[in-house]
């Protein structure tokens, strides 16, 4: 009987929280539905649609070249490469060859973009553990990226710089000597970042073995990008579906096994030093040429269905095109990478601490417009 | 054992890091990249393609070269250009002409995306460096390019 009095009062509850949807650690508008016994995590519910601004359906009243804009809004951190998935998609319905040198110049700006998105994914990961250093050390970095963009797209985030049929404009003259001495400035500084959160035992403490993801899991869940090349499941689409220049260099796909946060992690580090030696091996000999085809001011695509996916900083992202021969298309799809790798969310967090949460989210990787559209 | 080995190795590897960020802190202005913003708004300049605003160039003539085609308008993803309109009679031909009456450009609504200014067919519009677009309301974003009694440039034809 006294035993039983004594456990009672000891007796733990389950109970709801509120994370988000104005959480700093969301990395935006997510609101998650957490269901908590102490600080240890029973269930996570993303709750989605704070930021919904139907792009598929605006896609619908838009024409071909408009669409390209709304792309930027999605995955804002890289938007290159989203506008290049609908000009892939576009070209490819109209059985249009861009010239080399648009190629060239694209998988360079893709690049480019990948390393900024990585050099801010690396800062707020540093600051989601505790380490507001990297934060600035990340920011300093992506806003030498951020001066190449604005130079010769003319906006740093919100580029538009893609068109059905090439560019449009060509690049800035400064562009080539400004890619270089970024090269050489981030070449010293990847080692910093290295030294700063890589080797610190803190950091490798709170991310070793948090949020493990197998590679079934991560197959099952439809991971893509670094989420699931951590959990060492090679599915890099620059790799197996080469698209504009990219089937012309070699580099290496970063893939780790162990499925931890730190393997998240370390995947996206090497994944920057891949960005810096396929821009190396195409900054050199940008080929001559026009920076676009003429295409018709009215771009009416055959009657048929188009898929292009490419290889975006967070994943895969699909463009799905139905067209009906019209000048808009009947139905836009994207496939984006945000919402599969934040279903996994709920699998590998259940189980760790509140803290472990933060942690986990971050090597995931969200941007929530994105995942919202 | 570990419990020990890991504050050697907690206190080395912070000791690494700090070497980082002690270094930075010794020689502080060797790459800085910070800029005094409002300070410096005399030497600012921004970058020739930077996409500010949209204007409409006018020469010393009060003259530009918008003839009214309305490209701009059709390609902006969400109406921020509105043309109005009018044909006139050319005094010197005798045919009917389209000219501009105002060439309204909503700022608010605007995007950036540059598509008008690919669209249009003689420059008429070319973007602005300019990036303090903050006012005090609404009203003042919506903003008619063509200036007061202006007219299109002989010779720019459609």
């Amino acid at each position: 009987m006294e035993t039983d009095t004594i456990n009672n009062s000891f007796k733990s509850e389950e109970y709801f929280i509120n994370m988000g949807p104005q959480h700093p650690a969301t990395h935006g508008v997510l609101r998650l539905l957490l269901t908590i016994d102490g600080e240890i995590i029973k269930k996570v519910e993303p709750d989605l649609g704070y930021i919904h601004r139907s792009i598929e359906k605006m896609c619908e009243r838009d024409s071909y070249q408009q669409i390209v804009h709304l792309t930027d809004r999605m995955d804002y951190l890289s938007s290159h490469i989203n506008n290049e998935a609908v000009c892939l998609a576009v070209e490819n319905a109209l059985e249009i060859e861009v010239p080399e040198r648009v190629k060239v110049i694209r998988t360079i700006i893709d690049e480019l973009t990948r390393i900024s998105s990585h050099t801010l994914w690396w800062g707020v990961m540093g600051m989601d553990v505790g380490a507001l250093t990297s934060y600035f050390y990340g920011f300093r970095d992506r806003e030498l990226i951020n001066d190449i963009f604005e130079e010769t797209c003319g906006a740093r985030l919100t580029m538009n710089y893609n068109i059905p049929g090439g560019l449009m404009q060509d690049i800035h003259p400064n562009f080539v000597k400004r890619v270089k001495e970024f090269i050489a400035h981030f070449k010293t500084k990847l080692p910093e970042y290295d030294k700063l959160l890589t080797g610190n035992i803190i950091f490798q403490k709170r991310t070793k073995g948090v949020g493990v993801l197998s590679k079934e899991d991560a197959i099952a869940f439809g991971a893509s990008g670094p989420v699931a090349r951590g959990s060492g499941y090679s599915c890099d689409v620059r790799k197996y579906h080469p698209y504009s220049a990219l089937d012309k260099i070699t580099f290496n796909e970063a893939l780790h096994t162990e499925g931890d946060s730190y393997a998240r992690y370390l995947v996206r580090i090497q994944e920057m030093w891949e960005s810096i030696s396929i821009i190396e091996q195409l900054i050199d000999n940008i080929p001559e040429g026009d920076f676009k085809v003429a295409t018709k001011a009215v771009i009416k695509l055959p009657k048929g269905e188009y898929y292009q996916k490419v290889e975006t900083a967070r994943g895969e992202l699909g463009v799905y095109i139905i067209s009906t021969g019209g000048k808009n298309p009947h139905r836009m799809k994207f496939r984006s990478p945000g919402l599969s790798n934040l279903s996994l969310l709920n699998h590998i967090t259940v189980g760790g601490k509140i803290g472990d949460l933060v942690a986990t989210m971050a090597t995931i990787d969200i941007v929530v417009p994105d995942i919202d559209r | 054992m570990s419990y020990f080995s890991d504050i050697y190795h907690g206190i080395r590897t912070l000791l690494t890091g700090m070497g980082v960020t002690g270094k930075y802190f010794l020689h502080s202005r060797k790459g800085a990249i910070t800029q005094q913003y409002p300070d410096n708004r005399d030497t600012l300049k921004m970058f020739e393609r930077f996409r500010g605003e949209v204007v409409m160039p006018h020469d010393e003539n009060n003259e530009h070269s918008c003839t009214g085609c309305q490209k701009c308008e059709i390609a902006c993803p969400n109406g921020s250009i509105e043309i109005i309109w009018d044909r006139q009679v050319d005094p010197e031909t005798g045919k009917k002409k389209k000219l501009i009456d105002k060439h309204i450009y909503h700022l608010g609504m605007c995007t950036q995306c540059g598509l008008c200014i690919d669209a249009c067919p003689s420059d008429a519009i070319k973007w602005a460096q300019n990036f303090e677009n903050a006012v005090y309301d609404r009203s003042q974003l919506t903003r008619v390019l063509n200036r007061p009694g202006s007219k299109v440039r002989a010779g720019v034809e459609e």
